[in-house]
């Protein structure tokens, strides 16, 4: 359906030796709205600027529409992007700032009677001037030609760097953390017109960021990675829904995480007890990650509960009340409109489709055990919390066996 | 392609570097030459140090530059310190104004400055003396009759100082402010809302922090001061020189072998000083990086 | 009670009115007057009489200052592209000369330029003059060096260049690299990159390096005694004659000083106007 972009084939990087990408394999697809995501130092950045030209890999290929690019210099790829902290030109007011790229032309090679001449290409004046317009308008930067970068807010400088790197017509830009430097508010607003800008274009957008919940509102295809591997690339949905393994699972949203025993197809045991789920295709008796999000969860007075635990700390968050149930010594995050006071013993209802089997990984183990909640989320004085967190990662390790 | 643009950029840095050396390095070579001339080699010998140790005047230059440089490094860094703090707290248009008087010194040339010093020292002197001569004062204290003469004035050791002062002080505060505006506003407050009085809040607090730009306040003072030629020679009079001033003299003359060794021992005095510098910075860098974990 | 600590200056400020603000004043009453203090523009009118002396120094200072750009700009921008270690020991060694007093070093260039100099012995001991003497049939025995203009020049260059090289480089070192990048991504190749992003972000330290070269150059008197042997009078020397010399007349030398604070506070103006710049050249 879409045409094929760039790939990347067994891309790797090293940086003084230590390995930052690792054998990445990934491609782009025409106007699609793709997100990198993952925490500081998983490589994401580093895949953009491969892509962008500022560094070559140490091994691997990048395609561009099939041709091999790995040597080709920035300024000569179809390709623009909004840098972190915008780079714009401070002896530059905005009008020229946005010409900057149309200004230089490009040399292209002709054929003129049969030899190959270089040709120096320059888009004529009036043309600049109405692209440049043309594209402040997209930004709603209109009106605002004349002014100096340092004149402008946060958020009219993410605009104007946009819209420089547009305004070349790229059929790929890339966007490295673009929002990071804005307010909380601000950024919401931003998120909203990036993907109108993208839709308007018809271009595609590869992007970097940190944050999930950027990534899920804005993206086509989000690719979550870590340690410089790709963990899993899906729909904003495949990955909140179907999260691969703990860290996806963890990364994304919030979630509790179990280990449990596959029986057969549809049936998983935890807590000694078997769920119906919907997941098949494991071995028999294959020990698994078991991932429940915490807004799946149904409470019910405790004689109706599949399990029965004991509420440990709730936290009001607005739309809903953060409770923390204690089962069996595992503590669960749950996310309810219901207040239960601390003490109360409720249980609890897992539907099939609230339970999802994810394979045994690296980061089995790691993520997704509420024990340490309140240093999480609230500071609360360092004696208890200390003894908190012993209590919990005692409990964890009785419950690995 | 790129390779050879490298070694074209070192080569260029190279020569740029031979020009600077070369002549330091060939007087160096020369201050050790047995015969007086600065061009033929003669044998080594280390002649021209020992008459240099000999030649009174030389000497006498040397100890004036020291004392005026440290007198008037101690005075300007004190005060510099001081008007510094006093900047800094006032309002931003009254303390710009300041500033811009501050930096008239620095920005105008040693000539202009030196100059204007020159006339200012030589009127008030000229009244000074006018009045000196023409009056004398006598008054009865106790019983005996007392008869005061004013001493004449004369451009000589004390004007010096003070253009040294006045020339200094400017780059105290110019490296003390920057250390003053990145120093937290609450610091203050915050000492004196433990118990502390305004001023120990300033010892305590205030010159503890801004200690790093005091001291290399006073550095480029004494560097400045070791170094000035114009405004001293504008300033000194007849009666006393500096090293530098001797060595404008000498130069003047034509006596070289001996500037040859005053410049080498300089060199390498200058050295010496930047290693100790850098061996300082490099510590204290590392000491802060190791605080950082 | 609540906020002393601006009495702290006072003593500074007395001290700044005493002896950096009445000195200019008396520059300005003795420029405008004469001898009897009356006053007069005569001082000014009668710059004429020099007028070989004013353009000698400013065409001598603007060659310098020349010099030390097209030397120090290039040299500046590739310390720049050096590695961290490099830089340091590249910045030492550029300002290990300026401290050795400039008479020290104007010195040195003495006993190279001299007639039976070092430059002039080396030129001998390859055969040159012998090569030249062959080839047109004169009888060169030596360059004459000293004494002559381009031997003040050079011992400006020789004196000032580091004051070039130091803001052009700390300006160029401390520009942001992802201008150069996103300049690379809007399609500048490295020319491009230096014309359009570079050199106009360096200006400002251009500009002090210009004003940082050309002041001191403009009013010296060292250095062309020195190495132009007297003959080729400058500014600094005019002063210097009515204040200290034989031509003893304080009233012409306070308007040529006046004159020399004139340009200095239009050099200060441009660079301010441009910004950045100013900071720099008054920490070095």
């Amino acid at each position: 359906m879409s045409k094929e972009l760039i790939r990347l084939v067994n891309c790797s990087m090293a940086f003084d030796g230590e390995l930052v990408l690792d054998n990445m394999n990934l491609y782009f697809n025409d106007s699609e709205f793709l997100t990198l995501l993952g925490p500081s130092g998983c490589g994401k950045t580093t895949t953009l600027r491969i892509i962008g030209g500022f560094i070559t890999p140490t091994s691997g290929e990048v395609l561009f529409d099939g041709v091999r690019m790995n040597d080709i210099p920035p300024h000569l790829r179809q390709v623009n992007t909004v840098f972190q902290r915008y780079a714009l030109f401070p002896h530059l007011n905005v009008f020229e700032n946005v010409a900057f790229g149309l200004r230089i032309g490009r040399t292209e090679e002709k054929e003129v009677n049969g030899k190959k001449k270089k040709v120096k290409v320059r888009i004529p004046q009036e043309e600049i001037r109405q692209r440049v317009l043309e594209m402040l308008e997209v930004v709603s930067l209109k009106g605002f030609e004349n002014r100096r970068i340092n004149e402008l807010s946060g958020g009219q400088q993410q605009r104007v760097a946009i819209a420089r790197a547009l305004v070349n017509r790229p059929k790929v830009l890339l966007l490295d953390e673009p929002l990071g430097a804005l307010d909380l508010r601000l950024r919401k607003d931003m998120q909203s017109e990036l993907k109108r800008i993208q839709q308007q274009m018809g271009i595609t957008f590869i992007y970097v960021t940190h944050d999930q919940e950027e990534a899920l509102a804005m993206s086509d295809t989000i690719v979550v990675m870590d340690q410089g591997r790709i963990q899993q690339i899906g729909t904003p949905e495949d990955i909140y829904n179907e999260p691969k393994n703990a860290f996806v699972a963890d990364f994304i949203g919030e979630s509790n995480i179990l280990d449990g025993i596959m029986h057969e197809d549809y049936v998983v045991e935890f807590f000694n007890r078997k769920f119906k789920c919907l997941d098949k295709g494991f071995a028999p008796m294959e020990p698994v990650d078991v991932v429940i999000r915490p807004e799946d969860i149904d409470i019910v007075p405790k004689e109706q509960g599949q399990l029965r635990g004991t509420v440990t700390s709730v936290t009001f968050k607005g739309v809903h009340y953060d409770t923390i149930v204690d089962f069996k010594g595992f503590k669960w995050l749950i996310q309810t409109t219901d207040y239960h006071p601390v003490g109360e013993t409720i249980g609890i209802i897992l539907n099939p489709d609230d339970i999802h089997i994810m394979h045994k990984s690296q980061y089995s183990g790691m993520f997704g055990d509420y024990s340490s909640y309140s240093e999480e989320y609230e500071e609360m004085d360092d004696v208890t919390m200390l003894d908190e967190e012993e209590e919990g990662s005692s409990r964890e390790d009785g419950h690995e066996e | 392609m790129k390779k050879q643009r490298r070694t074209g950029s070192r080569v260029f840095m190279a020569l740029v570097f031979l020009f600077l050396y070369a002549p330091i390095f060939l007087m160096i070579i020369f201050s050790f030459n047995a015969g007086n001339s600065s061009v033929v080699w003669q044998g080594f010998s280390l002649h021209w140090y020992e008459e240099l140790f000999q030649d009174r005047t030389i000497m006498r230059s040397f100890y004036t530059t020291i004392l005026v440089s440290l007198l008037a490094t101690v005075i300007a860094t004190i005060a510099g310190t001081f008007a510094a703090v006093g900047f800094y707290s006032m309002r931003r248009r009254t303390r710009s104004a300041l500033m811009t008087v501050n930096n008239i010194p620095m920005t105008n040339a040693d000539i202009v400055t030196g100059v204007s010093l020159c006339l200012l020292f030589v009127t008030v002197f000229g009244g000074w003396n006018y009045l000196a001569e023409n009056y004398r004062f006598t008054f009865n204290w106790l019983g005996t009759l007392y008869r005061l003469t004013l001493p004449k004035l004369s451009l000589g050791f004390g004007t010096m100082l003070i253009a040294h002062i006045t020339f200094n002080i400017p780059y105290v505060i110019l490296s003390v402010g920057p250390k003053l505006r990145q120093m937290d506003r609450n610091l203050v407050d915050a000492a004196q809302d433990l118990g502390c009085t305004w001023m120990q809040a300033f010892f305590k607090v205030i010159l503890p922090e801004i200690k790093p730009g005091i001291i290399s306040g006073a550095l480029i003072a004494f560097t400045m001061s070791v170094d000035d030629f114009v405004i001293s020679y504008f300033t000194a009079g007849s009666s006393v020189s500096t090293l530098a001033m001797e060595i404008y003299s000498m130069a003047r003359r034509r006596i070289s072998p001996e500037i040859n060794a005053i410049s080498s021992l300089l060199f390498v005095v200058v050295i010496l000083l930047l290693t100790a510098n850098n061996i300082r910075e490099a510590r204290a860098e590392k000491a802060l990086a190791k605080r950082r974990y | 009670m609540k906020n002393r600590r601006p009495l702290f200056a006072v003593p500074y400020v007395v001290w700044m009115a005493l002896f950096v603000v009445a000195p200019i004043v008396m520059v300005v009453i003795y420029a405008f007057t004469t001898a009897a203090f009356d006053p007069t523009m005569n001082n000014f009118t009668g710059m004429g009489t020099y007028l070989s002396i004013f353009t000698r120094s400013f065409e001598l200072a603007l060659i310098a200052t020349l010099v030390c750009l097209l030397i120090g700009y290039p040299i500046s921008y590739m310390m720049a592209k050096e590695g961290p270690g490099f830089q340091r020991i590249a910045t030492v060694l550029i300002m290990l000369p300026m401290w050795v007093n400039f008479l020290l070093r104007t010195y040195a260039w003495m006993s190279i330029l001299e007639n039976n100099g070092l430059l002039n012995q080396f030129f001998s001991a390859i055969g040159l003059f012998d090569l030249i003497n062959g080839l047109f049939g004169t009888d060169i025995q030596y360059f004459r060096m000293i004494r002559t203009q381009g031997a003040v020049v050079l011992g400006m260059v020789y004196n000032y260049l580091p004051f070039m090289i130091l803001p052009i480089y700390s300006v160029i070192v401390k520009l942001d690299h992802s201008l150069t990048e996103a300049a690379q991504d809007l399609g500048a190749n490295s020319v491009t990159v230096f014309r359009k992003v570079i050199l106009p972000l360096s200006l400002p330290g251009v500009l002090s390096g210009v004003t940082m070269v050309f002041v001191p150059a403009v009013s010296t008197f060292a250095i062309s005694r020195l190495l132009g042997g007297g003959t080729h009078m400058m500014l600094g020397d005019l002063i210097e004659q009515q204040f200290l010399g034989g031509a003893y007349n304080p009233h012409l030398g306070s308007a040529i000083a006046l004159v020399m604070m004139i340009i200095v506070v239009i050099c200060m103006w441009v660079m301010n106007r441009f910004g950045e710049g100013e900071e720099q050249a008054v920490m070095l």
